[in-house]
């Protein structure tokens, strides 16, 4: 300093100012840390507590009973079963599709391809509601075959099978696996199938020897994530499964809830946490590749020539039409229709009272407004968390932002079922009891939402280059008018993106709410659900109206999302 | 008007190393250097972009230290343009002058004045993400220019542009600034670009200037051995090499010298003699030949047109004692 000649108590002073900013910065970055320390693995731990030393002693026998007992390798099993099942299923429909919409151009393909992705983003209640109202004990294709053969008894008994569940992940899943296999199929070249022509490959041969090898990246992108999905599947398997199929995901929440046998829960969801974080490294890895070549490829699509291809394309829009409608379909024509009076608007009339002997302590409509102030809380929550937090990953490119950005996936990994228990038994005793706390349910549906925020608004705002801040910064605007004139607009649009996805997070949020409801303060999920598990017409009904309502509030928050990323946004 | 005193950057290891410089009202500096060598971290201290280890920046006798970046006043030009790609280009221009709360019909003329000098009169309302490389080179110029900075600094400005266009723009670039009358300083790791814009040229290195003098000047007598080989003068010897040469030449106490390819000719009666290893002609009507004298002596002798003479022919040279140059390591 003497040589250059400052003064040294002035560069002490500035020091102090550029401490103060900087330690402005951490306070704010260090908000998202501590929001994931407290609600995320403080309940995690607290469940690796109660199952390894539940009295202060280490304690292994929740897990002793887990290995030996028959009944949890049953369940265990059935879980991995049903969710390779799944895959297959979803995997074997989704192919063709695939196929279809890579190679071939027809006219309404965008618009098919968005509305196929809306049963994705629909809550679990209300797909298990729209089965149930297809080919359920009183749906639709029942009542019809009843009534056109004048049977006495229903054809049709799904309800409480392994198909209908099955069924139901493949509707749920379909979309996504159509969407990461026929985008990376787009990108393969049609000259291969063509080559292979040559050489004499054709029908199964083609496929089985050129087209399935070079899908391998995406079918087994795709495969991982449908298997971390129907693995954690919860209120599909609850709602349509009945009671002789539980997944690990249900017999937590069985464990917990109706037995009290915390011990065995915690012991359960440590299984399934740590079965779902390998499998959540596997899809990683396996995206990665799935996505490596996408950028440098184009797309190939043509119109269909021959009169087989024609044929192809109009099944398989068929098939996809029939498959992903009818469920959502059914549903809204049974919400008018069920019971013997014909067609009726009053099961919508009676979601606004509360008549003695109902199940639920409020009337119905209350719901809607409890779900809503959630939502909106969670919004604001998760979008000021994700903000920062983007923030955060997007500064640094270093070991520590990757490690960081893994940090903040996990809550991805983890089922929402996981996340309720986990504050069950963390947020209701000192230091932090939140029992009786309103905002219980919007912390966890904040943490749900967290991840997909983050992805919403990350590419937005690593796309501005830190000269442009200098350029703004040069020409006179301070940090705060760089952040409002040039940071803002450029990450709004992904910023209002991740603010409908927590709010649709939100609305449909099944597992955690279940655990964390109170009874006289039920989400709309958690009134269908009860609704659906009561005798009689008008309980059926009216669990029917409700779903009908929350598939219109997410159907309208779907075309929104749509809307905005197809203007250029997010990463998801 | 800009005084640069010893400033020191590490980022780990040293990048700028007690750098000094004065600029003077209205002139234009060109910092001239290979990349990596320290000049944009130097003009991003100036700026304020980033902060000085040690050493002290002086606008018109007052301390910078302390001074936030948005309230120093300067103009800076980034090589990626850094335009606002949410703004239309006059918005974009608008930027500094609503930053300094200039009354709206003031900033309506400034920023017409800004375009109108960088021939950018009619694009308002363009998208600045739909303008060619060129155009947004321009609107960034006329971006910085608008709000009349104390200070204007250009980093690369040139950089991302196609080498045909680079000479247009260099041409409209020099007659902007000259016609702006701003204080300038201007970034480079391109000769050409020094030579034909700057009133005086820094050389940097390393994170030291090597050489601060007029263009004409440091051409003529670039002071040190990397000056010397970085604006492609090759004919340095060491000293005792040079004693080798047999001619009439000043005895001169460097450890390197420069024999200026200008001031070598070929003639018949010349004393020195040897052999020509390589002929290059360039655009057919100039070129340069390498001529070897000795296993360790070589020198390239800059021809004002083509010689028909061949390799291996053997040549007499004379050298005139003028452009003879000491040069410091």
């Amino acid at each position: 300093m003497d040589r250059s000649g400052t003064p040294l108590n002035m560069v002490r002073a500035n020091n102090h100012r550029f401490a103060g900013r900087r330690a402005a910065g951490i306070l704010l970055a260090a908000l998202p840390i501590l929001f994931l320390a407290v609600f995320f693995f403080y309940p995690l731990l607290s469940i690796l507590q109660i199952s390894l030393i539940p009295d202060g002693t280490l304690d292994l026998s929740g897990f002793a009973e887990l290995i030996t007992s028959d009944y949890y390798r049953r369940v265990f099993f059935f879980t991995v079963q049903q969710a390779v099942l799944s895959t297959v299923i979803t995997l074997a429909m989704a192919l063709p599709a695939a196929f279809v919409f890579a190679r071939f151009e027809f006219p309404g393909k965008s618009l098919l391809l968005s509305l196929a992705t809306l049963p994705f983003v629909l809550p679990t209640v209300v797909v298990a509601a729209a089965f149930g109202a297809l080919i359920g004990e009183h749906g639709v294709i029942n009542s019809v075959i009843v009534s056109l053969f004048g049977l006495s008894d229903v054809p049709i008994q799904l309800e409480g099978t392994v198909a209908i569940i099955l069924i139901a992940h493949a509707f749920y899943n379909y979309s996504v696996a159509l969407r990461i296999i026929g985008s990376y199929w787009a990108t393969l070249s049609p000259r291969m199938d063509e080559a292979a022509r040559v050489l004499g490959a054709h029908g199964w041969r083609l496929w089985w020897t050129i087209r399935l090898p070079a899908l391998r990246p995406a079918i087994l992108a795709a495969a991982a994530l449908v298997f971390i999905f129907t693995f954690t599947s919860f209120g599909v398997v609850l709602i349509l499964g009945g009671i002789r199929f539980a997944t690990l995901e249900v017999e937590i929440f069985n464990q917990a809830r109706n037995l009290f046998n915390l011990n065995m829960a915690a012991a359960l969801s440590l299984v399934q946490i740590g079965f779902m974080f390998i499998v959540m490294l596997i899809y990683t890895r396996l995206s990665r590749a799935a996505t490596a070549d996408i950028q440098a490829a184009r797309a190939v699509a043509r119109k269909p020539r021959t009169k087989g291809e024609n044929a192809l394309v109009v099944i398989t829009v068929g098939v996809m039409m029939v498959f992903q409608f009818a469920p959502l379909l059914a549903l809204i024509w049974r919400s008018f229709t069920v019971g013997d009076q014909g067609f009726t608007t009053r099961y919508y009339s009676a979601l606004s009272t509360n008549p003695r002997g109902s199940v639920l302590f409020a009337p119905p409509l209350e719901a809607i407004g409890n779900s809503v102030s959630i939502a909106l809380i969670t919004t604001v929550l998760a979008v000021v968390l994700g903000m920062l937090t983007a923030y955060l990953l997007a500064r640094r490119d270093s070991w520590a932002a990757r490690a960081l950005d893994a940090v903040f996936m996990l809550p991805l990994a983890t089922s929402a079922v996981t996340l309720g228990f986990g504050f069950i038994i963390a947020l209701d005793e000192p230091p932090l009891n939140l029992r009786a706390s309103p905002l219980m349910i919007p912390l966890a549906h904040t943490l749900v939402a967290l991840p997909f925020v983050v992805r919403s608004i990350l590419p937005g705002l690593r796309s501005i280059s830190p000269n442009i801040r200098g350029a703004a910064a040069v020409m006179g605007a301070s940090p705060f008018t760089v952040w409002r004139t040039i940071d803002l607009p450029l990450i709004s649009r992904g910023v209002i993106v991740g603010a409908v996805f927590a709010f649709t997070i939100s609305m449909g949020e099944f597992g955690a709410s279940l655990f964390i409801a109170r009874p006289d303060t039920p989400t709309i999920p958690v009134v269908i659900f009860r609704l659906l598990g009561q005798p009689g017409a008008g309980n059926y009904g009216q669990a029917l109206a409700m779903s009908v309502i929350l598939m219109g509030v997410c159907a309208i928050s779907f075309i929104t999302i749509e809307r905005l990323r197809k203007l250029g946004m997010g990463e998801f | 008007m800009l005084s640069v005193q010893a400033i020191t950057k590490h980022y780990g290891k040293p990048v700028l190393r007690r750098v000094s410089l004065e600029v003077s009202e209205g002139e234009i500096v060109c910092i001239l250097g290979p990349s990596g060598c320290g000049k944009s971290t130097l003009l991003r201290i100036i700026a304020g972009l980033e902060r000085a280890d040690d050493g002290e920046i002086l606008i018109e006798g007052v301390s910078m230290e302390g001074v936030p970046v948005h309230e120093r006043g300067f103009g800076f030009m980034f090589q990626d343009f850094a335009l606002f790609p949410h703004m239309n280009v006059s918005d974009n221009v608008r930027y500094g002058l609503r930053m300094r709360h200039l009354p709206k019909v003031q900033q309506e003329h400034l920023v017409e004045d800004a375009l109108r000098l960088v021939g950018m009169r009619g694009f308002e309302r363009r998208d600045v993400t739909s303008l060619s490389g060129g155009e947004k080179q321009r609107v960034a110029l006329a971006r910085s220019l608008a709000p009349t900075p104390r200070l204007l600094m250009l980093d690369e400005p040139l950089g991302s542009l196609d080498a045909s266009l680079r000479w247009e723009v260099l041409k409209e670039l020099k007659r902007i600034l000259k016609e702006s009358g701003v204080t300038t300083l201007y970034v480079t790791h391109d000769q050409s670009e020094a030579f034909s814009i700057g009133d005086r040229i820094a050389v940097m290195n390393a994170g030291r200037f090597e050489a601060i003098d007029a263009p004409l000047a440091l051409y003529r007598s670039p002071q040190t051995v990397f000056t010397a080989q970085f604006l492609g003068l090759h004919n340095v010897l060491t000293s005792s090499d040079y004693t080798n040469i047999p001619d009439d030449l000043p005895a001169l106490d460097a450890d390197y010298i420069l024999i200026h390819p200008d001031g070598i000719q070929l003639d018949p009666k010349g004393d020195i003699t040897g052999r020509i290893r390589e002929n290059n002609v360039w655009e057919g009507h100039y070129g340069s030949i390498i001529v070897t004298l000795t296993p360790e002596i070589s020198l390239r002798v800059n021809m004002g047109r083509p010689t028909l003479l061949g390799v291996d022919d053997t040549v007499r040279l004379t050298i005139d004692p003028a452009y003879v140059v000491p040069l410091s390591p």
